[in-house]
């Protein structure tokens, strides 16, 4: 398969969620409570975004297909891209610009908060996205500051169990993704050596 | 002692019976177009039934819509999601149906739900729900005050608290067959708060018959505490001395009291409860105390420490 295809394809794929919710928001399809729904649904995104972006490093050392890499950046610009629309989401229609209420809410409710770290951790990671980033910090410090992407998903995943009240179904199965994920980098990190 | 009435609710909140009875047909012709139009499947049991208005414990602020009130409900029994129960509780069997009443009681009694229905007159209550989610609604429901069936039992001097036990039947909740909560689901009150005239046995909505995702074929409403407490789909009613335990008490103790009565200046563990949306408005609104029903029941806790028992 040629990666420029596979990379437009994946372009349009990850604007699906978006054109969804625009599509329903239009159609009052979005149910009883809109801005909860509009609030889960880009939450997910971000958490599959990051999932996703966190499979090319495996996929390609076990396909060999290292064109792969070509994709990563752009899965993690949507990643932060959807995380942005959670965010603003949250302080724009479920709080209203209430910073008070915003601020009790990130330092009073520990899903919040790590929700809060994970979103300022991915900030640096997308500022330093560019080419022209990548050789003005040099490939080595690029790659250490870009590590944060696995404490950003497990904060990712951890606000996820705590914010469900009961059925954990849903934030396990991501924890059980992740684990496999990270789990893999570990494994091969040691096979490595 | 001098016991001072209730102003019930204020005055102004007041409607003139005639006006009340002619919206209320108008909704009700437009819930049931709404019905027949939004929800083809809505289960055949969707039967008229006759109620007199209480305007004295009704509020004026304009009800949900049927749609949000029929498509948007937390009942484990039938799936997490909100819209789980619309959806899986189409074929739930609510006949036959008894409900049994028993503990401390001089008149232990099993109840045919049909006979239990037309037992106490019905009436027409419109009343503010509140989840402890933080999101609300208005809703006409139908029923009878909990205190009329009460009185009826004659509840003996041991009897200080009633607990609700609802249906464990996983073969027709799929919800059960997981461990989600300790089933069945049960709730509890203090007897003077299920003597409370507020505190009411629903069996319809919008002038007819529950919806099975709405807790048919009969449930609890207590609208000053949290939308939890108001168990669905009933089939004991128990009196005892001792304070029952309640679902989301044994799942998460430290988070959900015995009381759980609406208090915005008690926070949930994990999400602030001053505020709240209305369900179909964009901008959140104070929560009040009580609900907005400090009136009625706040001598209920008097001297007792809100904050300790939540
Ligand atoms: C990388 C950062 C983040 C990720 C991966 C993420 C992911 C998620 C996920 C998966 C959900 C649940 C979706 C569902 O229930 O279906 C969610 C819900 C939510 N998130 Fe985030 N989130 C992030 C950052 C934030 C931030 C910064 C805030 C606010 C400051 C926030 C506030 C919320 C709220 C309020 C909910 C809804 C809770 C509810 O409906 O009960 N999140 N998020």
């Amino acid at each position: 398969m040629n990666i420029n295809r596979l990379k437009a394809a994946l372009f349009l794929l990850a604007l699906y969620p978006l054109a969804r919710l625009l599509v329903l928001a239009f159609s009052d399809g979005l149910g009883a409570n809109p801005i909860e729904f509009i609030t889960r649904s880009t939450g997910t995104w971000t958490l599959v975004g990051l999932m996703l972006t966190l499979t090319v490093t495996p996929l390609r050392k076990i396909t060999g297909w290292h064109q792969l890499l070509r994709i990563r950046r752009m899965l993690g610009l949507f990643s932060f891209f959807y995380a942005s629309l959670h965010f603003i989401t949250y302080i724009w229609l479920d709080q209203f610009f209430d910073f008070s209420a915003i601020l009790h809410d990130i330092y009073k409710r520990p899903f919040i908060t790590v929700g809060f770290v994970a979103f300022l951790l991915l900030i640096p990671l997308a500022l330093t996205s560019s080419n022209a980033m990548i050789r003005r910090l040099g490939a080595l410090r690029w790659q250490k500051l870009h590590k944060l992407v696995y404490l950003i998903a497990i904060l990712g995943v951890l606000h996820y169990i705590w914010l469900v009240k009961k059925d954990l179904t849903q934030p396990l199965i991501y924890a059980t993704v992740l684990t496999l994920l990270l789990g893999w980098r570990v494994w091969n990190a040691q096979k490595v050596k | 002692m001098l016991i001072r009435r209730p102003h019930d609710i204020a005055s102004s909140e007041i409607t003139p019976e005639a006006i009340y009875r002619q919206r209320r047909l108008f909704m009700q012709a437009g819930a049931t177009l709404a019905a027949a139009a939004l929800m083809p499947n809505v289960s055949e049991a969707n039967v008229r039934l006759s109620a007199a208005a209480n305007a004295r414990y009704s509020t004026t602020e304009p009800p949900t819509s049927y749609k949000d009130v029929t498509t948007y409900n937390n009942y484990y029994e039938f799936g997490t999601g909100k819209s789980d129960p619309a959806e899986n509780a189409q074929q739930f069997k609510t006949r036959p149906w008894t409900v049994s009443i028993e503990g401390e009681v001089k008149h232990p009694k099993v109840w045919d739900i049909d006979a239990l229905t037309k037992a106490f007159p019905l009436e027409d209550r419109i009343y503010r729900l509140r989840c402890v989610e933080g999101w609300s609604m208005v809703i006409p429901w139908v029923g009878f005050p909990l205190a009329s069936l009460i009185k009826q039992a004659e509840p003996t001097g041991n009897a200080k608290y009633v607990e609700f036990i609802t249906l464990h039947d996983p073969a027709q909740m799929a919800g059960q067959r997981r461990g989600v909560l300790d089933w069945p689901y049960t709730e509890g009150l203090r007897l003077d708060e299920a003597m409370n005239p507020l505190t009411l046995m629903a069996v319809g909505l919008y002038g007819q018959t529950l919806p099975n995702q709405n807790g048919a074929p009969i449930r609890l409403v207590v609208p000053w505490k949290y939308g939890f407490k108001s168990a669905k789909a009933i089939v004991r009613i128990r009196f005892t001395d001792k304070q029952p335990r309640t679902a989301w008490g044994r799942a998460a103790p430290s988070e959900y009291g015995f009381y759980s009565n609406v208090n915005p200046t008690v926070d949930h563990p994990r999400w602030s409860q001053a505020r709240e949306r209305r369900i179909g408005e964009f901008f959140k609104r104070d929560t009040q105390m009580f609900n907005g029903y400090g009136e009625q029941v706040a001598q209920l806790y008097r001297g007792m420490d809100l904050r300790e028992d939540f």
